[in-house]
Parts: C-alpha cells; sequence; structure tokens
C-alpha cells in the first residue's frame, strides 16, 4: 500500500512537471482504487452500485482541474481521497439521500475485487450534447476517435492552440453541467 | 463514455496549467476593491481629525485588528484550498484579532477615561458601522469567493466562512478610519457583530459557489 502511494506520487509529480504519459498511467492506475471505493459508498446508501462510473468520472474530472491544488511536496493518495470523498457525498446527495457521516470508503489503495479494464457511464455522455458544437466535436475527436490534438487541429482546420482550448473549456463546463444538474 | 476515453481526453489536457488559488484571489480582491473604495469615499470618507486622531493608539490599534483578522483570513482561505486539510492547526490564527482586541481593552481600563465605560461600549456609530462594514464587505467577499472557487475546499461553507472574515476585516479597515468611536469596546461589540453578519453570509454564499 505504502509502495503504491509512492508510486502515485512520483507519477503526479512526473504529470505536474508536463509528462502526459505518466499522467495518463496515474489516472489508470487510480481508476479501480475509485471504483472499488465508489461501489462501496453508493451499497452503504443503498443506492444501485450500477452508478458508480458515474462517480468515478466525476471524480476522475474534479481531480483533473483542481490538480493545481495538490502540494508537490505531500503524498498525493490523501489528496486524491480527500477529492472522491467529497464527490462521492456530493454526488449522494444529487441523488437526495442525506449524508451525516463522514465517509471512509476511500482510504485505502487496494481495489477490493478485480473489476473490469473500463467502464461505460451515461452522464458524461448526456451532457455532451449540451455543449457548443465545436467543443463537442473537438471532445469527440479525444475522447472517442482517441486522435491526437494535431490530428483533430488538421481535421477541423483549426490552430493546434485553439484546439487546446477548446479541450480544456469543454472539459470545464462538462464538470459545470454535473454539478448543476 | 467509456472512462478509458474521458482519461485519454484528460491526459490530453495536461499541458494546461490553471493559475494558483494566490493569484486568483489576488485578482479578485483587487478587482473589488474599488468598488467598495467608490462606497467608502462617496458615502463615508476619512473622519476630518484624522492626523490628530492618528496619535491616539486606540485609533491605530483599530487598524491593527482588522488587518489582523483580513490576513490571518488571507492565511487560512489559502490553507483551506487544498481539499486534504482542515482548519486544525490553523484555527488559531483567527483569533488573534480578538487577542490583541483583548489586550487593548485591558489597557484601556487601566488607564484614566473621560467617559464611563457604557458610554464608550455604545458610543455614537453604531448603526453606521453595523450597516457600513457589511455594505462595503460585499463586493470584497464576492471578490473572494470569486478567487476561492479556484481551490478545492473539502467544506465549502467553511471556507465562505473565513471568506466572509477576510472581506469584513478589509471593510473594517476602511470603516475604522472614518469612525470617530476609538474605544476597544465599541470595536469588540459592534465591528464584531458586523462582521458575524458577514461571515454568515460567507458561509452561506461558499456552500453554493465554493463546491468542487
Amino acid at each position: 500500500m505504502r509502495e503504491t502511494e509512492d508510486e502515485w506520487t512520483s507519477l503526479m509529480r512526473l504529470a505536474m512537471s508536463g509528462d502526459s504519459a505518466a499522467y495518463h498511467r496515474l489516472l489508470k492506475a487510480v481508476t479501480p482504487v475509485l471504483r472499488a471505493g465508489a461501489r462501496r459508498g453508493l451499497a452503504r446508501a443503498g443506492q444501485p452500485v450500477d452508478q458508480s462510473e458515474d462517480v468515478v468520472q466525476d471524480i476522475l474530472l474534479a481531480v483533473h482541474l483542481k490538480r493545481h491544488t495538490w502540494d508537490a511536496n505531500a503524498p498525493f493518495a490523501p489528496w486524491l481521497f480527500a477529492i472522491a470523498r467529497n464527490k462521492l457525498i456530493d454526488s449522494l446527495r444529487r441523488r437526495g439521500r442525506r449524508v451525516f457521516v463522514n465517509i471512509d470508503d476511500f482510504a485505502e489503495t487496494i481495489p477490493d475485487e478485480p473489476v473490469a479494464e473500463t467502464a461505460s457511464a451515461s452522464e458524461i455522455a448526456a451532457q455532451l450534447q449540451s455543449l457548443p458544437p465545436r467543443q463537442r466535436d473537438v471532445l469527440q475527436s479525444i475522447a472517442v476517435e482517441s486522435a491526437s490534438i494535431k490530428d483533430t487541429a488538421a481535421k477541423f482546420a483549426m490552430s493546434e492552440g485553439a484546439v487546446r482550448v477548446a479541450l480544456h473549456r469543454a472539459l470545464s463546463s462538462l464538470t459545470a453541467k454535473l454539478r448543476e444538474q | 463514455m467509456e472512462t478509458e476515453q474521458l482519461i485519454r481526453t484528460l491526459a490530453a489536457d495536461n499541458a494546461h496549467r490553471a493559475r494558483p488559488v494566490g493569484f486568483v484571489l489576488a485578482f479578485g480582491l483587487l478587482a473589488a476593491a474599488p468598488i467598495s473604495l467608490v462606497m467608502f469615499f462617496s458615502e463615508l470618507g476619512v473622519r476630518p481629525d484624522v492626523m490628530t486622531a492618528m496619535h491616539n493608539p486606540f485609533f491605530d490599534l483599530k487598524f491593527v485588528v482588522t488587518l489582523a483578522m483580513a490576513i490571518s483570513a488571507i492565511a487560512v482561505s489559502l490553507h483551506l484550498s487544498r481539499p486534504e486539510v482542515s482548519l486544525k492547526g490553523w484555527w488559531w490564527l483567527l483569533l488573534i484579532p480578538a487577542g490583541i482586541l483583548g489586550a487593548g481593552i485591558a489597557s484601556e481600563m487601566m488607564l484614566p477615561q473621560r467617559l464611563p465605560m457604557m458610554a464608550r461600549l455604545i458610543g455614537s456609530n453604531s448603526r453606521v458601522c453595523m450597516t457600513a462594514i457589511p455594505l462595503m464587505s460585499l463586493p470584497l467577499l464576492a471578490g473572494a469567493l470569486i478567487g476561492l472557487r479556484q481551490g478545492a475546499p473539502a467544506r465549502p461553507a467553511v471556507a465562505g466562512a473565513v471568506a466572509g472574515f477576510l472581506s469584513a476585516g478589509l471593510a473594517a479597515t476602511l470603516y475604522a478610519s472614518h469612525c470617530t468611536d476609538d474605544s476597544p469596546l465599541f470595536v469588540a461589540t459592534w465591528y464584531t457583530i458586523a462582521t458575524a453578519l458577514v461571515v454568515a453570509v460567507g458561509a452561506l454564499a461558499g456552500s453554493k459557489v465554493l463546491r468542487l
């Protein structure tokens, strides 16, 4: 567990210094742990665990948009679990569940069961439709068609900078829409 | 959308760097300050005898108290913008202004005074004080909240309350230069009530706008 945490911290340091491959690896590594925590939390609140993937994606978006609040001298896991807990409580509230206790579902770095490599969720997909067309095109090109920033720029006759801006705006507004729904 | 697709997309956006919370907070406060300053100079203004008043240590003490409140609240706000922390080890910073004020009250008690204690406490500006501080705080509170949205506080209401302290401290600094009541007893009573109002508004607003 200690080793996992240290590995996460060093990956996140690399990510913050601009290493996107390390960032990708980190997000892949934390996802099963987040999924296990989300399932535990939903189960305890009497909610169907098949909603866990929406919670996981919600957490990942928040991690991404708030990663500048992580202190590179501190371990990464406590920061991650604080964001995860916050988002789980939030999504339980949105589903009309009042949460009284401090949720301890995100506390360990080990996924409790072997889980699928990836899973699908519907909330983000539903919100995609409400994005401005340009942002939606860029996001879909990169997410669904796994095109690079460069290929996406060529495809829509945009500059790479404009693609980056549209991508970031799309992620920010998705997060805002999920928060307000 | 599949989670794997989302992860790939987030990694593609890794080059984007958000501005630090402190930077955006400073920007929010600087943008709001002119509004509060206009409110102050158009409705209140600095007291006419300010040059003489500056020689009165109790006049100066008001600024020490209000600025201590603003500065400690800034430090606590920046701390609370990290999700994994709590007020633990930091809450005492917010008591510094109260401590200074307590020391001020004690030293005023030891000096001979022209007015009796109750007269000093009630003063002659309590109503203006309780209106002006909250009103001048509002733009600053909005600026602080905009800045703190850049952070990720685990408890939005608490972070909002601290933003209330921050803006009340700054507004009270302005107001203190207008007010002719310099007794620490007056400050401890009416400034505190005004601050409590702003803190309550801050907590309420924070619980809405500072969520992740």
